[in-house]
């Protein structure tokens, strides 16, 4: 009886959090003249096909990817090395980094927009650019997946054993191979999580990349500029189409490491 | 392990494959002008080459060899705000008549130069010299259309024929409304007969008591939404613009659009250039390219929204040129007004009256403080007890 209320819940939770996403993908193949998301019309390609087509959504989509990729690269690389330094930090000037780390996020982010803008904009004017754009939406990016990194790695380095790196090196590893080949392994856990997060931050981001995209388009800006009219289905194809590829990543990568661990411990036997 | 990244790989190829389609474009633009021209305009507001539509930017840059860098908004004010909180810079935009007065007064539009838009000959006599530019030195207009009632015959079966019906009773909690003041206002103030430009405060304040008392019979607030809404029968009666009739009235028999017999609200979108463009010749031979009436009738054959041009219709739809819902008889245009830019008082006073009339009433300060102290007293409240609980552990 008990464990049957427990299935209830859960069974309901999950209905909660993917009956949405059931919804937009059911309504991506909906075969109406109108792209209507209230009445089924049967059942049709027609949207995917208009998606592909569609240069403007192609174009914006390009552009959230590359910002993406690029914002998740570079604030993991940075975050990792800060996140380093404020670990070797005493205790008081670690507080007061943490804090001054921590402050962007709890920041709301229209603020953080408008500031990174208004400082972009007089950047520009100073060094006589003529517009923002690719550049200042990256920047923008990395500035606010910054935090989410360090505070991802920063528990691993914690939880590492800080003699491992001076045996390394009194085992005669040179500093900079003692980090690849001793630390890192170490903390990478934390690493690929800061990534995945900035990488899903910078996808989805909204507010920041309104303020700071110049005359460059986002995929979230274009979505957003057709509420006059009406969101084409061809987002609902588009989101149906991206959830696939993250669902088919997350299959192949726990498949894979679910084969590892399994090689693993027949090794040890 | 291999495997896996075997199809890590395919995965990422296929996704660039499917990004191909963006590339020829930009390797076919190695044309003799190496410029980009950024183009301002409303979402889903130009055919785009899907659905076998005629891809207007791409026509334009395969003829001039000029480049388009085509993005979109959403509202005229989201418009204003990116001009003005700089960092873009624009070639072409494709703001709606009030604010393009609005600009106008603000000194943020460049004068047209109208020898290298000779294609403004085929824009309609009655299409010049509009409210908004009276002297159209700064504009050429894009699309045009009327606000009216969209209404379901099914469930409403008088024929409707006044604003009056969204104050009906019978119909109430199927009544949708605007969300956004100046169109909201507009309706109120055709009802009690005012000017839609009027600067009388005592005339903002009457058609404010006239929408608040119309709050508790609305539905909702919206505006894409009204399609889903009206399509799904969740809402019967709702104001919107006639550019979008063709996504509901064409596809559904029991859904009609009218125009109120009190007169309407008639909008141009019109094209301008910034001030700070640094491409104004190649910005005006696009205006230009849009004017081309074959373009502009493919193209307005798509968006759904009327043409200014008469030459245009001749290569569109013929049903759509001859429905009455996008091209209204003169008698109905007659009783329009079109919106100009009001005093900067005057828009402060409409945006509070909206506030208050969309919330049912002013918004109470005192209540708003009395949470917040409320708030304060709990978190020291809280941390009272924890300071005092250490005291005591430590005793």
């Amino acid at each position: 009886m008990k464990k049957a209320g427990g299935r209830i819940y859960t069974f309901l939770i999950f209905l909660f959090l993917y009956a949405p996403i059931l919804v937009l993908i059911v309504f991506s193949f909906n075969d109406t003249e109108t792209g209507s998301r209230a009445v089924w019309g049967g059942f049709s390609l027609r949207w995917y096909r208009k998606l592909f087509e569609d240069r403007l959504i192609l174009e914006a989509l390009r552009n959230t990817l590359l910002i993406a990729v690029a914002a998740a690269v570079v604030s993991t690389a940075l975050g990792t090395v800060a996140a380093i330094g404020i670990n070797g930090m005493k205790r008081l000037p670690r507080r007061i980094m943490m804090n001054i780390t921590n402050f962007p996020m709890v920041n709301p982010e229209i603020v953080t927009g408008v500031s990174l803008m208004l400082l972009f904009v007089s950047a520009v004017r100073l060094f006589g650019g003529r517009s923002l754009g690719m550049g200042s939406l990256m920047a923008a990016h990395i500035t606010f997946c910054l935090p989410y990194v360090i505070l991802s790695v920063l528990p691993k380095l914690r939880q590492m054993d800080p003699n491992l790196y001076e045996a390394a090196q009194d085992l005669g590893c040179p500093p900079v191979k003692a980090f690849f080949k001793v630390v890192l392994p170490e903390i990478m856990p934390g690493v690929v999580t800061g990534m995945i997060m900035a990488f899903t931050l910078s996808i989805d981001d909204f507010v920041i990349s309104y303020f700071t995209s110049g005359t460059t388009q986002t995929l979230p800006i274009y979505i957003y500029s057709m509420t006059r009219k009406r969101i084409s289905p061809e987002i609902n194809a588009l989101s149906t189409v991206l959830f696939a590829a993250v669902m088919a990543l997350l299959i192949i990568v726990n498949v894979r490491s679910l084969k590892d661990r399994g090689g693993q411990t027949e090794k040890e036997v | 392990m291999n495997r896996g990244s075997c199809l890590k790989y395919a995965l990422f190829a296929a996704a660039f494959l499917s990004l191909a389609p963006v590339q020829p474009v930009r390797a076919a633009q190695g044309g003799e002008k190496d410029v980009t021209i950024n183009v301002y305009n409303w979402g889903e507001y130009i055919a785009n080459g899907t659905d076998g539509s005629l891809d207007i930017n791409e026509e334009f840059t395969r003829r001039t060899g000029i480049r388009v860098n085509y993005t979109t908004f959403d509202s005229n004010e989201s418009l204003y705000s990116k001009l003005v909180g700089g960092g873009a810079d624009y070639d072409v935009i494709i703001p709606s008549d009030y604010m393009v007065s609005r600009l106008m007064a603000e000194n943020m539009l460049a004068e047209l130069d109208f020898s290298n838009i000779p294609n403004y000959r085929y824009i309609d006599e009655n299409f010049r010299n509009a409210d908004y530019d009276p002297e159209n030195r700064y504009s050429v207009p894009y699309t045009w259309g009327v606000v009216g009632l969209f209404y379901n015959t099914d469930y409403i079966e008088e024929e409707i024929t006044s604003w009056s019906s969204l104050w009906d009773d019978r119909y109430a909690g199927k009544i949708l409304m605007f969300d956004n003041p100046r169109d909201s206002f507009a309706i109120a103030q055709l009802l009690l007969g005012q000017s839609l430009n009027t600067t009388e405060e005592s005339d903002w304040l009457e058609a404010a008591a006239l929408l608040k008392q119309q709050k508790p019979l609305v539905q909702a607030y919206v505006m894409d939404r009204i399609f889903d809404k009206m399509e799904s029968e969740e809402a019967w009666i709702a104001p919107y613009y006639s550019g979008d009739a063709a996504i509901l009235v064409d596809n559904s028999d029991n859904i009609r659009f009218v125009v109120p017999e009190e007169g309407t609200n008639y909008f141009v979108d019109a094209m301008c250039i910034p001030i700070t463009s640094g491409h104004k010749a190649e910005a005006e031979a696009y205006i230009n390219f849009l004017c081309d009436p074959e373009i502009a009738g493919a193209n307005m054959d798509y968006v759904g929204y009327s043409t200014p041009e008469t030459a245009a219709k001749a290569y569109m739809d013929p049903e759509i040129v001859e429905s009455p819902v996008h091209y209204p008889d003169g008698e109905t245009l007659s009783r329009t007004q079109v919106f100009v830019n009001l005093p900067q008082d005057t828009s402060k006073l409409i945006d509070r009256l909206w506030a208050e009339a969309k919330m049912g009433g002013p918004g109470e300060s005192i209540v708003l403080v009395a949470i917040i102290l409320g708030f304060l007293a709990v978190y020291i409240a809280i941390l009272i007890y924890k300071r005092r609980k250490r005291r005591r552990e430590l005793a």
